[in-house]
């Protein structure tokens, strides 16, 4: 291996970890969702898409500034979550497994036509608020947004560390993901968490959205992202929120190495398949995956 | 309608046509279905042959997910395997139809097994996972293994023909796809009369329990996929010869959520509600088509995006039945004939 050869290694591994934090912040609010409601949430990467289209309609159509599009767009879907949660998912709790996993794949079905319906399946240019000015680090290349991802991934799962270790919601979270009944008669207000629980994940997919779309640009495949959502927990473990993240840097590693050196042998397809790969192979080798809590069944 | 029924035996319950009135009710729509061809135009007759292939689909799905429990977001995977297989088969090596649909059939529940097996030792969620995963893995396949599937360019299919006797026309496959649809829908229904399925019920209420009563979880686990795939490889193979063209755009996501929709609208775990289903789904776009149309005066822009007017109607029906009607539209069925049955009274 030349010095050529190592450049593009370490730049693959690098760009690995830009995607792969990117689906580390979509599997953080899939797994927000699931600890505490237990409901498997297929919608999560067209929650993603739908943040970066409202925000990019505000900054196009109403020619807000970002900071204030960016910040509205955080309330829209801290409403959208709400609206879910009380609308759908409220409905069917106590439900089969079958028919909360049904509901979640008809809503990202509903969704991803809703954003096509209103926006169509062209490409829009994002209007990023980060320069292209690119910094240079050893050989490595890397945005300013790229940068930005990754502190920001960093950022958001420690204060979501801090947040359920420290604050008293945070512990009423834990409390209701561990024993809804008990959490129930200790005085928490179950469906409160539950609302907060989607706020957060609708949150937390939004700003995945718009940074991923101010790294390339905007159309429909995005919601593609949160396919990617389901390696990354099943291989961190669905209910540990350092495994999402950890799992998505994983995934990401994964698809661009098998991107970068398998695709001459295999085809163009074989990055987006490799995520499935590592999923499948998980699953047979350890299905609760890396940090996740080993499910006990008793009769 | 007979004022009450009095079963004597065991035998009388589980009989198939309970009633000399439901036996004759039958017979008129089996005339009339048979009478159909000749007095409906073709556009009618593609979509009379598009809801048969769904009713044999739908009923393979309802055998895994709504009779067995296991939730299966693969099935457009399975039932690309079973058009694919047929097609090449009869491209390739020039078989003749009547084997290369069984073989489709049987392909499909082989890969059925094979995905069965590692599937095993998930439950739920995580099985929705790995079907899905597979179906990433058989799209991967189609388009990329040129030799076989000619990739994204799609193949051709060739005129089925049994014998000689080609079916070259709408009408000639309609009586085909009537036939095998009739056929699967009595298989279901016995399977149901039989051990094996009354396994797989025995699985869905609870595995951990039927288990311990006796049942070989992992042997009908095993089965119900292969039976599952078997229908859908069956569908598949339906359906290349009704479209004569198939491409990997045929097979995306959506048709799995479709036939999930029609498992759902119809009534999970009812063969019956599985066909009225099947009819929905398939019947649904042409319901959208009118809306479209009567609303592109207003909305212009709705013309050129009805794939994803449909995609959203699919949606909406889904979260609405799960949310309304769990029990789908043979809920409903059930619901007016209960009250049909008292009437005037209200119990």
């Amino acid at each position: 291996m030349d010095g050529g050869d190592l450049q593009i290694f370490f730049q693959l591994i690098l760009s690995g970890l830009i995607v792969g934090s990117i689906y580390g912040l979509v599997a953080l609010g899939f797994v927000l969702i699931y600890k505490a409601t237990n409901v498997v949430n297929f919608a999560q990467g067209e929650l993603m898409m739908l943040g970066a289209y409202f925000c990019y309609y505000l900054v196009s159509s109403y020619q807000i500034p970002f900071v204030p599009a960016f910040l509205i767009t955080l309330v829209f879907s801290s409403l959208l979550g709400i609206l879910i949660e009380v609308a759908i998912l409220r409905p069917l709790v106590g439900e089969t497994v079958f028919s909360v996993i049904m509901v979640t794949v008809g809503l990202s079905t509903l969704l991803r036509s809703v954003v096509g319906l209103i926006w169509g399946h062209d490409q829009y240019v994002f209007p990023s608020p980060f320069s292209q000015q690119t910094f240079r680090f050893f050989d490595l290349v890397i945005l300013p947004v790229e940068l930005t991802t990754i502190v920001t991934v960093l950022g958001l799962f420690a204060m979501c560390y801090l947040f359920f270790k420290y604050s008293k919601i945070g512990v009423a979270m834990r409390a209701t993901a561990f024993n809804q009944k008990y959490a129930f008669l200790m005085g928490i207000s179950v469906r409160k968490i539950f609302s907060l629980s989607w706020v957060m994940a609708s949150v937390v997919a939004s700003i995945g959205g718009i940074l991923f779309a101010s790294m390339s640009n905007l159309d429909t495949n995005m919601s593609l992202i949160g396919l990617k959502v389901f390696p990354a927990v099943v291989l961190g473990g669905i209910d540990s929120i350092g495994g999402a993240i950890l799992g998505g840097l994983i995934v990401g590693l994964t698809e661009n190495l098998a991107g970068g050196y398998l695709s001459q042998i295999f085809g163009s397809g074989v990055k987006e398949l490799s995520a499935f790969f590592v999923l499948l192979l998980t699953l047979m080798i350890r299905p609760y995956g890396l940090f996740g809590k080993k499910e006990i069944i008793r009769v | 309608m007979g004022s009450g029924q009095f079963k004597t035996c065991y035998r009388d319950d589980i009989k198939i046509f309970q009633t000399g009135f439901i036996q004759f009710w039958l017979c008129v729509l089996g005339v009339c279905l048979l009478i159909l061809p000749f007095v409906v135009g073709q556009y009618f007759l593609y979509t009379a042959n598009l809801c048969g292939i769904a009713v044999i689909g739908a009923l393979g799905l309802n055998i895994l997910s709504g009779y067995t429990g296991q939730i299966s977001l693969g099935h457009s995977a399975f039932i690309a395997i079973g058009a694919y297989t047929s097609t090449i088969l009869s491209v390739k090596w020039g078989f003749p139809f009547w084997l290369c649909f069984p073989i489709a059939g049987l392909v499909s529940a082989l890969s059925g097994l094979v995905i069965a097996i590692p599937c095993l030792r998930l439950r739920g969620l995580y099985l929705a996972i790995a079907t899905f995963a597979f179906y990433f893995i058989v799209e991967y396949a189609i388009i990329h293994w040129d030799s076989m599937t000619n990739g994204t360019g799609g193949i051709t299919v060739p005129e089925a023909s049994f014998f000689g006797f080609a079916f070259d026309s709408d009408r000639k496959i309609y009586f085909l796809i009537l036939f095998l649809a009739v056929c699967a829908t009595a298989f279901a229904r016995n399977l149901f009369r039989t051990e094996a399925g009354r396994a797989f019920i025995a699985i869905r209420d609870n595995d951990i329990a039927a288990e311990i009563i006796g049942v070989d979880v992992v042997r009908y686990k095993i089965l119900s996929f292969m039976v599952c795939s078997f229908y859908a490889g069956i569908a598949g193979s339906l359906y290349a010869v009704s479209l004569s063209f198939i491409g990997p755009e045929h097979f995306t996501f959506l048709m799995t959520i479709e036939y999930l929709a029609m498992c759902l609208v119809g009534g999970v775990g009812t063969i019956i509600g599985t066909i009225y289903g099947a009819i929905f789904i398939t019947l649904l776009p042409e319901g959208i088509r009118l809306l479209r149309d009567a609303l592109s005066q207003d909305y212009p822009f709705l013309i050129t995006r009805m794939a994803d007017l449909q995609a959203s109607c699919y949606g909406l029906v889904i979260i609405l039945f799960l949310i309304f009607e769990p029990t789908g539209l043979f809920g409903i069925w059930l619901r007016i004939k209960k009250y049909w049955k008292a009437w005037p009274y209200t119990y």
